[in-house]
């Protein structure tokens, strides 16, 4: 059992999300960082689709009344078990009665704690995801709050032995981590990767030139469903009516006022602005960790280029898989 | 059903994980019948890598998982093209069992009192009594477009041209559940409390959205609705018996 002695700023249990119901207006959501999520998970011996806690800005202070094996990746956050530091990207040692405190995020915004045996809450519709709008998913479907207690499955074979060679060298962690940022392909510091989206014809040349030239800024106008951008406005070359249709994570939709909006996983599942780009899904993580103030561009790739990311990020994952399933032989 | 019946249809790749069916240009029953056989089509079996079908005014978007298409022998470097031509295909030589008919359902409103704040905003500009906008809004048979923007959100279709009233300037902090409300040339029903800038002209005790149900929603697209007005008293009752 796992008591929140303090829940932090907006702590929520997610999996990988809720497919399959976008005809009922339902969101995908989930992790907004699929492949953090998916790391900590394979770093406790869970399934990658395990429920994990996501954490911004301030983490919580969780109390432990059971040994068991915990990671964490994502930003930068203060994390101390008892005071000690508790160190990312890595299987983590906690014994009973242990303090994992996770304090300030010094760079970035988010990051996703997973523990061994996954945080076991009902499915909903297919999914442990919290959906906050909705009331559903996760902790009856709000976020973690203070003396919230959390139960967890069973831990694998592999966790538990990762965790007896830890008790029995006393060491807190491994030695050897797993960076998510070493997965794939990844984009350079501050530059994403972004194909053209349907209604890229609409816009005025001029737009078109600055959306991939300027350096844009996130603004504090940024949650799970977008991150709202400010730079050179941007404008449709005549005024046009959409009609409202699908969107997607990574969609940059541009309201009438110029200023782009980069959807999230928690979007809505239609819009009514004009899609001028679509972000690279393996570089959408890099919008969860922006704060307001901070830069970052867009470098064009074609559909074929970011897919070919996708694929090696899968190939890069299975070698983790198959890494971590060596350890122990 | 052949290909014919859908021409001009476009296939457009909205990012790297999914693609858009473009069935028609223009908000319309006859655009709207074409998605729905198009949706039905393409839902009726599995396709290899698609994830998810959703249907929305003039488009079915197909969600796709890149890795999973490669899986079942797309290309690596021609994954949509892949993908497109089995979309085509399925529209091409669509199942049997597809079918296009929703359902019509029928939705009890209370038009009465602090449920209808603005029935005399739109009876004043529909030139109309309140009892005349009543009679209207319960008469006409409306039509879901789509399901979307929050869980169990209907965009009907069908408001008489005559009932269309301007959005509020200042949206309400607070439209309850279940509020049915003109917005512009929209007539919709809120499924939670939320924010909002629409006309409310009465209230429903149906729950729109009901995540312990398949489907979790009241309202499919390609459903019928129509109004039914009902009393205090009803309304309470229904309320307390769902």
């Amino acid at each position: 059992m796992i008591t929140a002695q303090q829940p932090g700023l907006l702590t929520t249990v997610q999996d990988l999300g809720r497919p399959g119901y976008q005809q009922y207006g339902v969101v995908v959501g989930g992790a907004l960082d699929a492949l953090a999520a998916r790391t900590a998970n394979l770093l406790v011996g869970n399934e990658e689709n395990a429920a994990v806690l996501e954490m911004a800005q301030t983490g919580p202070t969780l109390s432990f009344s059971r040994s068991t094996l915990v990671a964490w990746c994502g930003a930068d956050f203060d994390a101390q078990i008892n005071g000690e530091p508790c160190p990312r990207d890595r299987p983590v040692r906690v014994a009973a009665g242990d303090i994992l405190r996770f304090g300030l995020a010094r760079h970035g915004l988010r990051a996703w704690l997973a523990i061994a045996g996954g945080i076991d809450v009902p499915l909903v519709m297919g999914s442990r995801s919290t959906y906050r709008r909705a009331g559903l998913g996760g902790l009856a479907g709000r976020a973690l709050q203070g003396a919230d207690r959390l139960s967890c499955g069973h831990p694998s074979e592999w966790s538990q032995q990762v965790l007896e060679k830890l008790l029995a060298s006393n060491q807190r962690a491994t030695t050897w981590s797993v960076r998510p940022d070493t997965i794939g392909r990844p984009a350079r510091v501050g530059v994403v990767r972004a194909m053209r989206g349907p209604e890229w014809e609409w816009f005025t040349e001029p737009a078109q030139q600055a959306f991939f030239q300027a350096t844009w800024v996130a603004t504090k106008d940024a949650d799970r469903m977008g991150v709202r951008l400010k730079g050179p406005g941007l404008a449709l070359a005549q005024p046009r009516e959409m009609i409202s249709s699908a969107v997607n994570a990574g969609i940059v939709q541009v309201p009438p006022a110029g200023q782009p909006i980069v959807l999230l996983p928690s979007r809505q599942s239609v819009g009514g602005y004009p899609r001028l780009a679509a972000v690279a899904a393996v570089d959408l993580r890099h919008f969860t960790q922006l704060r307001p103030g901070d830069p970052i561009r867009f470098e064009e790739i074609s559909v074929v280029g970011a897919q070919d990311l996708l694929l090696a990020q899968a190939r890069d994952l299975t070698r983790v898989r198959l890494g971590l399933s060596r350890l122990l032989a | 059903m052949t290909l014919d019946y859908f021409t001009g249809m476009q296939i457009i790749p909205l990012g790297d994980q999914a693609l858009l069916v473009e069935l028609g240009q223009t908000i319309d029953e006859s655009t709207h019948r074409k998605v729905q056989s198009a949706w039905r089509s393409l839902a009726a079996e599995p396709l290899p890598g698609v994830t998810e079908l959703v249907p929305a005014y003039t488009t079915v978007t197909a969600y796709y998982d890149p890795v999973q298409a490669v899986q079942s022998g797309a290309p690596a470097n021609k994954i949509v093209d892949w993908l497109s031509d089995r979309l085509r295909d399925r529209l091409k030589n669509p199942p049997k069992t597809a079918k296009t008919k929703g359902c019509t359902v029928e939705i009890p409103v209370c038009y009465e009192g602090d449920f209808a704040p603005d029935l005399g905003v739109v009876a004043k500009q529909a030139k109309l009594t309140p009892a005349e906008v009543i009679k209207l809004h319960t008469k006409t048979e409306y039509l879901v477009y789509l399901v979307g923007f929050a869980p169990g959100f209907p965009y009907l279709g069908g408001l008489p041209k005559i009932l269309a009233t301007p959005r509020h300037a200042k949206p309400r902090m607070v439209v309850p559940a279940g509020s049915v409300g003109i917005g512009g040339q929209q007539t919709g029903i809120y499924p939670y409390a939320t924010p909002g800038g629409w006309n409310l002209i009465g209230r429903t005790p149906l729950a729109l959205f009901r995540p312990a149900l398949h489907p979790p929603t009241l309202l499919s697209a390609g459903d019928r609705v129509k109004f039914r007005a009902i009393t205090r008293e009803e309304f309470f009752r229904q309320e307390a018996g769902a």
